[in-house]
């Protein structure tokens, strides 16, 4: 057919050539397809619900504010695995165990102290000292990991290293539980209180008692957009210690010379010891920086979760891969965003699409196989491309 | 007693044997040139001397003292830096943070600023650019930057790896003259790899004939660019 004789282009509305974006981009995979059916199916479950009056603006609130403390611990989680990832290109599926030993060991370091009255009279030092606990525990574990395992396997082909982070995961579950059993052990009720007389006072036998706010174990009423809404301050100290480690790891990592460095070895190894960089060291540094935040991270979720378990490190794990996973592997922010995107999302969603709140992980893993089909690459993830040498 | 001292080098990949026994010496303040065809074993040479293909054979020596079984960022210590093939410039840290990357080594603060304005002095272009990615940088800037990078560790030997290739002629006649300049006004010294054989002759003092492996030929860069055999494989004619 000869080009002079197309047929002339009609005008075309705006709505229009949306439409025909959507409709190109819907029909060029069936998979896409059944994606965007999908995504108007749960539209129209949620649409429906609002207008129903089952879904208010009480419930999102509390839940966004759960979500976002419970996804700034995946978050953190999530940057071990995106920081081993961007290095070595592995995924290091035995993080999750990473964390667990976190929670876990830091649980013998409250239970200790609450034994002997510190975590009562001290209570600040002694959170303090559990959140160390938990990170040196998480760092010991991944120092041994990469030195056993993974070090004697950097130059074997990728599957290599993937499948013995599995068989690492499953051997340090099975070691706690050989060590400590199976039965959960429970973090003992904390209160701290700050900020005294903020929350009222009260006569308790005569005398005047100005408490303040919980932030561990308190449950507070406050007036929001005219709900009353149950708050815990735990998450909010929760989600702001995230952020702050979050924040020195962004500086370390821009700034630092070890930072450099660490950015250095991800892009190209070979290049990095020409510079005088111990490549060998900076792959530890990466393990160890992952696995202080996890520490960090587990003692947190243990804080409001309570119960440890050897078995506690996998779903919060493989939610914080799906994070990381979100975000785009390798990339920090993404791994900080994924991991806030994720928590909110399984938190609000399934109330939202009138699912009961059991189902928070199908709506969690239900979110990463719309992403594998919409976007592969991550949020802020990048085309992948094999330049090595 | 030469600076650099490399003896019966043999060098594998795997099952094969990329060097057969390459013998060179540098002497300070020379520029000393490899060249030969592709595949002779010239960045093996080097990338050997800087331990990232470790010999299995052979010694090699900086003023004396043993390389061979160093790991790599430690010969960096010594001072043997190479300028790679392909420029390798990290192209996600910013032209001020490759060159940071350079000066990884050091820690007199001082010197390392002094050697920085060095650099953007002899490269211009650098100091405009010093706060964007290097990934955003053209072909020549990059090699600049690989070069102000290997120069910011204040090499005791510089190894530079085909740092004309892939570029436009003009470009190409300025990295000679750089190098040039480097051996003449500091008194580096240079042990320089290059396809263009021609350019890498004029500058040189002395030079080496690497093919599959062996050293075929050495001597003064001015011999070598008369023998007949040489001109005919490598000088076109």
């Amino acid at each position: 057919m000869s080009v002079d004789a197309a047929p002339p282009v009609p005008p075309r509305s705006t709505l229009s050539v949306m439409l025909n974006v959507i409709l190109n981009n819907t029909l060029r995979s069936p998979l896409r397809f059944l994606g965007v059916l999908f995504l108007i199916f749960l539209a129209n479950s949620a649409i429906q619900n609002v207008i129903a009056g089952e879904y208010t603006l009480e419930t999102f609130i509390s839940q966004f504010i759960f979500g976002l403390s419970q996804g700034s611990v995946y978050a953190l989680i999530a940057l071990g695995y995106t920081l081993v990832y961007g290095i070595l290109f592995m995924i290091n599926f035995a993080h999750s165990e990473v964390f667990m030993a976190g929670a876990y060991i830091g649980f013998f370091a409250i239970h200790a102290m609450d034994e002997s009255g510190f975590l009562h009279n001290q209570t600040a030092l002694a959170l303090i000292f559990t959140i160390l606990v938990g990170m040196t525990a998480s760092v010991v574990i991944a120092l041994l990991l990469e030195r056993i395992a993974y070090r004697p396997l950097r130059n074997a082909p990728r599957l290599v290293p993937l499948i013995t982070a599995i068989g690492a995961s499953i051997a340090i579950q099975q070691l706690f539980l050989l060590l400590f059993g199976g039965s959960p052990r429970v973090y003992p009720e904390v209160s701290l209180f700050i900020l005294p007389g903020v929350a009222g006072c009260e006569l308790v036998d005569g005398v005047q008692v100005c408490p303040g706010i919980d932030i561990i174990d308190g449950r507070y009423d406050v007036l929001l957009f005219g709900y009353d809404i149950r708050i815990r301050p735990i998450f909010f100290v929760v989600l702001f210690l995230s952020l702050v480690l979050m924040a020195i790891l962004w500086f370390f990592v821009k700034r630092t010379r070890t930072g450099k460095a660490m950015r250095a070895v991800a892009e190209d190894k070979n290049t990095a010891a020409l510079m005088g960089i111990n490549v060998d060291r900076v792959i530890v540094m990466t393990f160890v920086l992952g696995a202080a935040l996890a520490g960090a991270g587990a003692v947190l979720f243990a804080l409001y979760n309570q119960q440890v378990t050897p078995f506690m490190g996998f779903l919060p794990g493989i939610k914080a891969f799906t994070s990381a996973v979100l975000g785009g592997i390798g990339n920090i922010p993404g791994a900080m965003f994924g991991g806030l995107f994720l928590g909110v999302v399984e938190s609000v969603m399934p109330s939202l699409l009138g699912l009961p709140g059991q189902l928070k992980d199908l709506v969690a893993f239900g979110t990463l196989i719309l992403f594998m089909i919409f976007r592969p690459t991550g949020i802020f993830g990048e085309v992948i491309t094999k330049k090595k040498a | 007693m030469s600076l650099l001292e490399v003896e019966n080098i043999h060098t594998f990949y795997g099952k094969i044997h990329a060097l057969k026994g390459v013998s060179l010496v540098v002497n300070e303040g020379e520029i000393v040139t490899l060249i030969g065809s592709n595949g002779a074993g010239k960045s093996t040479t080097m990338n050997t001397i800087c331990g990232l293909t470790p010999a299995a054979e052979g010694s090699i020596r900086l003023a004396g003292q043993a390389l061979t079984t160093l790991p790599a960022h430690e010969i960096v210590r010594r001072g043997v830096i190479q300028s790679p093939e392909g420029r390798r410039v990290f192209t996600r840290l910013t032209v001020r943070e490759n060159l940071e990357m350079g000066a990884f080594t050091r820690s007199d603060r001082s010197g390392m600023a002094q050697d920085m304005q060095e650099v953007f002095k002899r490269f211009p272009r650098l100091k405009e650019r010093e706060t964007q990615y290097a990934g955003t940088l053209s072909g020549g800037e990059q090699q600049m930057l690989a070069i102000g990078r290997a120069l910011m560790a204040r090499p005791r030997i510089l190894l530079l790896d085909e740092p004309s290739m892939g570029l436009a002629p003009l470009l190409v006649k300025q990295i000679f003259e750089v190098i040039k300049y480097l051996n003449r006004e500091t008194g580096t010294t240079i042990l320089l790899v290059e396809q263009n054989a021609l350019m890498a002759l004029e500058v040189a003092h002395r030079g080496y004939v690497l093919q599959s492996g062996i050293v075929t030929h050495a001597g003064a860069a001015k011999t070598l660019q008369k023998d007949r055999a040489i001109i005919e494989a490598y000088l076109g004619g």
